[in-house]
């Protein structure tokens, strides 16, 4: 197998082959490296990674090898590399969580899922890029220069976790870790042809992901198979006394259940809110192709309603906003970070703040951070967010009601394919809206997963089938998930991210396109 | 709902310690109002019978019996400060005087 082929299988292959023998791990990781060498990197690359691991991943596939090599019993994804979110804190590499005020930070600890990661022998490749502290829909909100969509480099890799879903579209990553607020996973895993999964809140430790909003953030895994993901979601999940909102009786049989794959008998909810008006013909399109899929695998499907969805967007622009001006108080240039100071008048500590602030976020955390101060300010407090917890409350009404009639539910993931780099940068509320299907799974914390749905008609890009299951279901996620993967693998012919153009080529043609430009 | 203007806009960014130029303050004051505007209908969403719901799952309160763990030494906690001396973080005057 050359190496092409070799960066192009699944996760679970990968580990298969290195559990052979048929593979090493340094092998496997220099593909991946390699990889990123010829389509990462430069103004016409993908641009997924804002720090690559080179050593580090080379030493720990080295290790893995060296231990294989003497029988010793390792976890079954040993020596199978990962990318990181660069909104998850690691040691030994920068994080940044996209923004200027962290730039060439080190964290003094590790996540506790790259504690895990680093535990079952994962080579971690690098750090992805994303929306600055995972603030956008686009991943143009990085303060080091957007990620580009693998399918088209004009286009957007979806965000905040652009640069996950990038990576492990582009075939630099097999897998990698994402998280998701409102979408942050599953939106960009729909637009670049990605599987990804929001796990039910508590599900997997937050410990070590820098916060936005605490009350809707989940790490989640990112990957190329549902099978995969379900893999990466059991070496990360569990609880954790680190993390308070950490669950202690966490879901298990992920794998079981995407192995099992099996509809049979299962009733599917089609959210009726959830598409129609506002969703692109071609989005629509797959949609069904997929209902017509589930239900001729003895799925059962019926049109459920959640009527208060329509307020989820709303109340998710309050909350979120809220929580983020709470936790990034903390960005102070005190303790971490850039420390700027005033061009004149006192040198107070309040003024260096200040000016530190508003030198080291970008507009889209700073219009975040407004917003949350006045919807929590006295006056506006029960009128904004009081009111956002009150549909909080009927959302999870919602979802409660649906799920007395279904087993689970299922939505497009987003209402278009990738949209162009730039295009709603100047409108924050159109840039907003692509989270409209993604967010009432985070307000209610139930798990959510989305995976490839086909090809648009009219533009040829992907389009992403989200499922929805009750919070501590989500090995029903995965097997819902499989049969379709599986059913949608037959009708087009393979994995639909086989479709996509050559991406060498791509970088090439875009690049002499900039130079001419 | 009252309307989000751009002395508003002002006085937020001075709770939130966020320096802005006038320039920022005006496109800032025109965007917010617009999303500001986008949201109001969550206020008329539920009625007062509707519980809020602060969290996702029903936390409890949890504890740990009070024994030294692992934590960060100084010299960890300080290695991504701004600045720090004898051990410390460094922070610039906190009140005008000198």
């Amino acid at each position: 197998m050359n190496a092409n082929e070799l960066i192009r299988s699944s996760a679970s292959a990968m580990a298969a082959k290195l559990a052979a023998g048929e593979i090493t791990s340094v092998e496997l990781v220099q593909a991946h490296l390699d990889r990123i060498g010829a389509v990462d990197g430069g103004d016409s690359g993908v641009h997924a990674f804002l720090h690559v691991n080179t050593e580090e991943a080379l030493a720990v596939a080295a290790d893995v090898d060296a231990r294989r090599a003497a029988c010793e019993q390792l976890h079954e994804l040993a020596g199978v590399p990962i990318a990181v979110k660069d909104l998850i804190v690691t040691r030994g590499q920068p994080t940044t969580a996209g923004s200027k005020i962290l730039e060439g930070w080190m964290s003094p600890y590790d996540a506790t899922v790259v504690k895990k990661l680093r535990a079952a022998r994962m080579p971690i490749l690098g750090k992805t890029n994303l929306d600055e502290f995972a603030m956008g829909s686009s991943t143009e909100h990085s303060a080091y220069g957007p990620t580009r969509n693998p399918w088209d480099l004009d286009r957007i890799p979806g965000g905040s976790g652009g640069g996950s879903a990038a990576a492990v579209a582009a075939f630099e990553a097999p897998l990698a870790l994402g998280t998701d607020t409102g979408g942050s996973i599953r939106q960009p895993g729909a637009v670049t042809g990605t599987v990804g999964v929001k796990p039910t809140y508590g599900a997997v430790s937050r410990y070590g992901a820098i916060a936005m909003a605490s009350s809707l953030d989940q790490i989640g895994p990112v990957s190329r198979t549902v099978l995969d993901s379900a893999l990466l979601q059991e070496v990360i999940g569990g609880h954790d006394p680190q993390d308070s909102t950490s669950l202690t009786d966490a879901s298990t049989g992920l794998a079981a259940a995407a192995r099992l794959g099996n509809v049979k008998g299962m009733k599917i909810g089609v959210i009726k809110e959830l598409h129609g008006e506002g969703y692109q013909g071609g989005v629509e399109n797959r949609f069904n192709e997929s209902l017509e899929l589930l239900r001729g695998a003895g799925a059962e499907i019926v049109e459920v309603s959640c009527p208060n969805f329509g307020y989820a967007l709303g109340a998710y622009y309050l909350i979120m906003p809220s929580e983020a001006s709470s936790n990034l108080a903390k960005f102070d240039g005190v303790r971490f970070g850039m420390r700027t100071l005033p061009t004149e008048g006192p040198l107070t500590i309040e003024r260096v703040m200040g000016a530190t602030r508003a030198a080291g976020f970008g507009d889209e955390v700073k219009r975040r951070i407004i917003l949350g101060t006045y919807a929590l300010s006295a006056g506006y407090y029960d009128a904004y967010y009081g009111s956002a917890q009150k549909v909080r409350t009927l959302i999870q009404r919602d979802f409660a009601a649906a799920f007395e009639q279904v087993d689970v539910l299922i939505s497009p993931t987003a209402p278009t394919t990738a949209f162009k780099l730039g295009e709603k940068l100047s409108d924050p509320l159109a840039m907003y809206l692509n989270d409209v299907a993604t967010i009432p799974a985070n307000l209610a914390g139930v798990p959510g997963l989305t995976l490839p749905g086909g090809l648009a008609d009219e533009d040829g890009l992907p389009v992403g089938i989200q499922l929805l299951a009750p919070a501590r279901e989500d090995a029903r996620l995965y097997r819902v998930g499989a049969v379709l993967e599986s059913l949608l693998e037959a009708q087009w012919g393979g994995p639909i991210l086989d479709q996509a153009p050559p991406l060498a080529e791509l970088v090439q043609t875009h690049a002499a396109k900039e130079a001419n430009s | 709902m009252a309307a989000i203007n751009r002395d508003d806009v002002a006085h937020l960014a001075q709770l939130a310690h966020i320096e802005m130029s006038d320039d920022e303050l005006d496109r800032m004051a025109t965007e917010l109002a617009v999303i500001v505007d986008s949201v109001k209908s969550v206020s008329e969403a539920a009625g007062p019978d509707v519980p809020a719901t602060s969290h996702p799952i029903p936390l409890t309160n949890v504890m740990r019996e009070d024994v030294v763990g692992h934590v960060l030494t100084a010299e960890e906690a300080l290695s991504g400060a701004p600045d720090s001396a004898d051990g410390r973080f460094k922070v610039p005057a906190i009140l005008e005087e000198s």
